[in-house]
């Protein structure tokens, strides 16, 4: 059954949904109504919502939870989520599943309020110390931000891991008819034998991050190493739209896809052979979607709420073998559809080579 | 109270790293003897910080989280809010608590979480090589005080049990010292009036135990022992700061 729902509000009751019964987070714009959702909603299920006196403590309580097995999430946007990168590196070390939405505002510093993806590199680089990563979901519609989020949780757990769900202020504000598919949770994931529940009938378990023996240190970073190597093989996703034939495709992720699908349906119009690769996952990135359509493409157009990041990975898929343009609005302004189809004219349509304008 | 002799089994066989005159192994068995009055070993969670006794979790026989640098109380936080009917212990070091950790133990105090902290005061930073904590002494030699802590530059050491107890959620505030075997017979009773209140759902309970480092101090043991009594309780009272009125402690 549909109903019509916020975007911020929908990432709460999907984590409800998906059995997370503990939030730990500290209010910040665009995001706030997740939490005030939660801070509702936990208490009626049975669960724990807790506003945490700053987000370095709300992901050291996402820790101490995660350690217990829990199920349990926490948000923020930007400016807080640079505060717990502290603690990302930490439940990566220790393997600990939990679920960290970023609902991305502009930046750098303080910034500002309005949509942006300029945490692209911060998520997608592991954005703490240490060689790891995080596996980073990338809803474009309420829909998937419940179908992500639910997800999300069983990624976690699968690999026992830290998985962010990256949206922006537009989608975390927008209100869609939404549907909640328990059915789509995996029910077959491995016992958490290694929570710290006190030790009643079993051996201890203990959750560290401390290795001062090289050697030990190493193991661990290549066992960390093969399950990112796993999660490649396995997870990246991507949603291609109008490739089949298409000169020219557009990458793009979140919000600022759903506005470039509107300018490739408008460049169709005026018969320009346009497509788009849409990544659903940033890390891992699904490369081969991409690299898929450079048999007819003929360039790349990558269009981001920043001054370009996730072009670094489309450059990386590409190898060179077609040019990849970029156009971007940082700040939180959100690119219009008319500007992007008057980019992909430049690079492809009307005046096609005349324009060319290098990333 | 018992006399425990022999091993208390909240303790594993490793042989402890620190230092010969260092307090820390005596504090963790104190800790390891009242798990073990209480019955409680396999339904605690201990959480170790970061500091001489990160490892900590080698030496407690039972379930261990170690938490990053200060973070341990919030880390605590999330453990006992999923699990209330368990018992949740903090062992942190002075800069531990003190220093990075200091938003983190004033709003767990503050939230009166239904944790037992036990707080080391050895006046410095032990781990790092001595440099100059919260509690360091007015005149103390640290490394990172060479001339000594100059109270116009550095300021005043923190009295964190004092500040705790003012605090409305707060159960149990002791501090106590181990510089000789009667105090270190306090500090038990101190550490177990304190998991008592947890076990009574009073709230928030912390010991905080002076300790020694020679190593950093530069000191024999012996001499290390008689430094805290001449010098660091003169600044950190003995006392029972705060004890809620209720249950059989
Ligand atoms: C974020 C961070 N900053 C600094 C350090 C380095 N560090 C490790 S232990 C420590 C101080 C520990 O002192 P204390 O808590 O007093 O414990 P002690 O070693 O004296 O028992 C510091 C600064 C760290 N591990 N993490
Ligand atoms: S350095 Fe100091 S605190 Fe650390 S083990 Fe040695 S004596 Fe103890």
């Amino acid at each position: 059954m549909k109903v019509l729902m916020k975007g911020n509000e929908v990432i709460g009751e999907a984590a409800i949904k998906a059995g997370c019964r503990y939030f730990f987070g500290y209010p910040i714009t665009p995001q706030s109504e997740l939490p005030e959702f939660l801070a509702k909603k936990m208490p009626e299920v049975g669960g724990v919502f807790l506003q945490a006196e700053s987000e370095v403590a709300a992901i050291n309580m996402v820790y101490g939870a995660a350690g217990t097995g829990a199920r349990v999430m926490t948000s923020s946007s930007s400016p807080g989520i640079s505060l717990k990168q502290e603690g990302i590196s930490y439940l990566t070390a220790a393997e600990l599943p939990c679920v960290i939405v970023n609902v991305m505002r502009g930046g750098p510093g303080l910034g500002g309020i309005q949509p942006s993806q300029s945490d692209y590199f911060q998520a997608t680089r592991g954005g703490g110390h240490g060689d790891y990563q995080n596996i980073v979901l990338a809803p474009s519609s309420v829909q998937e931000l419940a179908d992500f989020t639910m997800k999300a949780f069983d990624l976690a757990d699968y690999y026992h891991m830290p998985v962010m769900v990256l949206g922006d202020g537009a989608m975390g504000q927008m209100m869609e008819a939404v549907e909640f598919k328990e059915e789509n949770l995996c029910s077959s994931l491995p016992e958490k034998t290694w929570a710290t529940t006190g030790c009643s009938g079993r051996e201890r378990n203990i959750i560290n991050t401390l290795y001062l023996n090289p050697d030990l240190l190493e193991e661990h970073n290549k066992h960390l190493q093969q399950k990112y190597e796993q999660i490649k093989n396995n997870e990246s996703r991507a949603e291609t739209y109008l490739t089949q034939d298409a000169e020219i495709i557009i990458t793009a992720f979140g919000t600022t896809a759903r506005i470039a699908s509107s300018a490739v349906d408008s460049a169709r119009a005026m018969g320009i052979k346009a497509g788009m690769v849409r990544p659903m996952t940033l890390w891992p990135f699904p490369s081969s979607a991409i690299r898929e359509t450079l048999t007819h493409c003929r360039s790349i157009l990558d269009v981001e709420m920043n001054a370009g990041q996730m072009l670094d990975d489309v450059r990386l898929a590409v190898e060179g073998k077609a040019p990849v343009y970029f156009y971007g609005r940082t700040g939180g302004i959100v690119p219009k559809a008319s500007e992007i189809l008057e980019e992909i004219k430049k690079i492809g349509g009307i005046s096609y080579e005349s324009h060319l304008r290098q990333a | 109270m018992k006399v425990i002799s022999g091993k208390p089994e909240s303790l594993t066989d490793k042989k402890y790293h620190y230092c010969p005159g260092c307090m820390h192994g005596v504090i963790h068995r104190l800790v390891a003897e009242v798990i073990d009055e209480l019955g409680l070993r396999e339904e605690t969670v201990g959480v170790a910080s970061v500091g001489c006794s990160v490892l900590s979790h080698n030496y407690f026989n039972l379930d261990m989280q170690e938490a990053a640098h200060g973070r341990a109380p919030a880390v605590a936080t999330g453990i006992k809010r999923v699990l209330p009917d368990r018992t949740v212990f903090t062992y942190q070091g002075d800069g531990d608590l003190a220093s990075i950790g200091s938003a983190e133990i004033l709003h767990a105090a503050a939230r009166g979480e239904n944790i037992t902290v036990i707080f080391v005061n050895n006046s410095c930073y032990g781990m790092t090589g001595g440099q100059m904590a919260p509690t360091t002494l007015p005149g103390q030699l640290t490394s990172t005080t060479p001339l000594g802590r100059d109270v116009k530059k550095e300021g005043y050491p923190l009295r964190m049990s004092e500040v705790l107890a003012t605090m409305d959620a707060t159960a149990y505030i002791a501090r106590t010292s181990t510089h000789n075997a009667k105090h270190v017979m306090k500090t038990k009773k101190a550490i177990l009036n304190a998991f008592k209140a947890q076990q009574q759902g009073q709230g928030f309970s912390m010991v905080e135990v002076l300790s020694t480092c020679p190593t950093n101090w530069k000191m024999k043991p012996v001499e290390a022992l008689q430094w805290v009594e001449n010098n660091m309780m003169k600044y950190f009272p003995l006392q029972e700061f705060k004890k809620v009125s209720g249950g059989d402690q």
